[in-house]
């Protein structure tokens, strides 16, 4: 079954309007943050119009209204990734916050009671990330393993994009603790092998953390096929509302991993002396969390699983072959990561050159696409190292999603060719 | 089209061929600079003589908007007075937060008249101010240096 996009688009208003002097919208940009329908615009005002108020506390019907929101949006994110288990559901404001919450709580380990042994982390101990990661999932590594004195490694990248995995078995080792992956690359679209990775970490009992944010939005992801300890992703990238993030966690895990932020909710008693903790997820729920935007989300999932994910997954696919031959008819331009679709999402990075051969900056090819509608970014995309392996500081990205078309990619590479034309020699 | 309006045919012609581009000695400061959103890099040097600014020479990666707006600081700025070209940095400062709704003095800022529609973007703004801020942090450095 393919997918309607025509009456798709009709959810979204925001594709319906204008930029830049009336030029229809074409926005390729969704890897950064996606467009919201109709369905969760309304989800949020109608919170707010009907049920609002504070969750688990409030003894009032509004109470009530507002808990079963919040609560039924977890049980419904723990259907959508794949495990019985709401209580492994944990809201965070951003997937930054969920792998801050993991390796902040590993921090805080060497400080806890003997039930938190096995999160220790300390001189001799290994971190392993990879050099595709987005900054969210390298920085709060580096600050856990300055805190520790841990040791961080990492995975290379191959020429075209893939995870370099020739050294695995000298990398993940019996002093790696943790391995800390993104499911899809957010420039490269590389979709990494979690499995194998997962299977390997855990062979030497390590735990294994999955940065799901570009991959949940664009295809079905279970959790625990992937063998995954801790996965987490964000809901504006999803159609849903800025300002909450998931962090899915194994329960036996989450039991006895220290929290990281202390506060109201996440209690069960409070003297002035210490304190003893509330059972997870809220454990790791501290202060008044984003209610209405987990209502928000809750539509967003029930929206893309109207239209399913396998379709939207298969619609995407069939868009980015078509991205990717038409980007390579625009001479001068130089793609990165994977040149065909296969274990690939929707991000397309590339640098391009003038018809003198000349380098045009991404910031210059953005603007001029920005004069002509077309919405793309331009810079390194939070992920430095991986522009550094590839010899650049910065690319311009078109990214996609299920609500975009073939003429919006042709509207792209057109805007590519006048962006040539306009920084031609003089 | 407003692509015109930012890109003015100064601004591409300095982008095309920049003036006193390259690292040079002797110089009394140097500085690195970079626009974290892009990546954008420069390295900037200063040599004082006296109250004078003797030579600003720079090695610099990035979009036409910071290439050409180093260009156009560094012949506006060498051998003046600090103090002038002190003045004319936040006379160019000014414009670049104006959102295009100031009227430049073309007396005083020359070619950087030409970035008033930049101006207008608030995401090009850091470009154009790249090397004006490199140059600023520099000249303090050299001066300091000096005392």
């Amino acid at each position: 079954m393919s997918i309607d996009v025509g009456r798709i688009r009709k959810d979204f208003p925001i594709l319906s309007r204008t930029v830049r002097d009336g030029r229809p919208l074409v926005y390729l940009d969704s890897a950064n943050t996606s467009q919201k329908p109709l369905q969760v615009i309304d989800a949020i005002e109608e919170f707010y119009s009907r049920h609002n108020s504070n969750i688990h506390r409030a003894t009032h019907q509004l109470g009530e209204e507002a808990t079963e929101a919040y609560e039924g949006a977890r049980i419904k994110v723990a259907g959508f990734i794949g495990t019985e288990d709401e209580s492994e559901v944990i809201f965070t404001k951003n997937i930054s916050e969920g792998i801050n919450l993991v390796a902040y709580a590993l921090g805080n380990a060497s400080t806890s009671g003997p039930e938190a042994e096995r999160f220790r982390v300390g001189p001799g101990d290994e971190i392993v990330i990879t050099e595709m990661e987005h900054h969210s999932n390298i920085v709060p590594w580096q600050l856990l393993t300055q805190r520790t004195g841990a040791t961080l490694r990492w995975f290379g990248v191959t020429d075209d994009g893939r995870l370099d995995l020739s050294n695995i078995d000298e990398l993940i080792n019996e002093r790696t603790k943790i391995v800390a992956l993104a499911h899809q690359s957010n420039v490269l679209g590389t979709v990494n092998p979690v499995r194998e990775v997962a299977a390997k970490a855990h062979a030497v009992g390590a735990l294994v953390l999955v940065d799901g944010a570009q991959a949940v939005p664009q295809m079905p992801v279970n959790v625990q096929e992937l063998g995954a300890d801790f996965y987490g992703f964000t809901a504006h990238k999803l159609c849903g509302p800025t300002g909450i993030g998931v962090l899915w966690g194994r329960r036996d895990l989450l039991e006895t991993l220290p929290p990281f932020l202390g506060g109201g909710e996440m209690i069960e008693t409070v003297a002035m002396e210490r304190s003893t903790y509330a059972p997870p997820p809220h454990k790791f729920e501290a202060g008044t969390m984003p209610i209405a935007e987990a209502a928000g989300l809750s539509a967003a999932i029930d929206y893309v699983r109207d239209i399913g994910l396998e379709e939207i997954h298969a619609y995407e696919h069939e868009l980015l072959d078509y991205a990717l031959a038409q980007l390579r008819e625009v001479e001068g331009l130089r793609l990165l990561g994977p040149a065909e679709a296969t274990d690939r999402g929707g991000a397309l990075s590339f640098t391009l050159a003038g018809l003198d051969g000349r380098e045009i900056h991404p910031h210059d090819v953005s603007q001029v696409l920005d004069a002509h509608g077309v919405a793309v970014r331009a810079g390194h995309h939070c992920a430095r190292p991986l522009h550094r392996r590839f010899g650049l500081t910065a690319s311009t990205r078109a990214s996609l999603y299920f609500y975009n078309t073939r003429s919006e990619i042709d509207a792209l590479t057109e805007g590519l060719r006048q962006t040539q034309k306009f920084f031609g020699a003089a | 089209m407003q692509l015109e309006s930012m890109y003015q045919e100064i601004i591409l012609d300095h982008y095309r061929n920049p003036h006193h581009k390259g690292l040079r000695d002797p110089y009394d400061a140097e500085v690195h600079h970079v626009n974290p959103t892009c990546g954008d890099e420069v390295t900037l040097r200063v040599r004082l003589d006296g109250d004078d600014v003797a030579d600003v020479s720079y090695d610099a990666m990035g979009c036409s908007i910071s290439q050409a707006s180093a260009s156009v600081m560094a012949d506006l700025i060498i051998g003046r007075p600090v103090k002038e070209a002190m003045n004319t940095g936040d006379e160019f400062l000014k414009l670049m937060q104006s959102k295009g709704k100031l009227d430049p003095d073309e007396d005083v800022l020359e070619d950087a008249v030409a970035f008033t529609g930049v101006s207008k973007y608030p995401a090009r703004i850091k470009c154009a101010l790249l090397a004006w801020m490199a140059w600023k942090d520099a000249t303090v450095k050299a001066m300091e240096a000096q005392a």
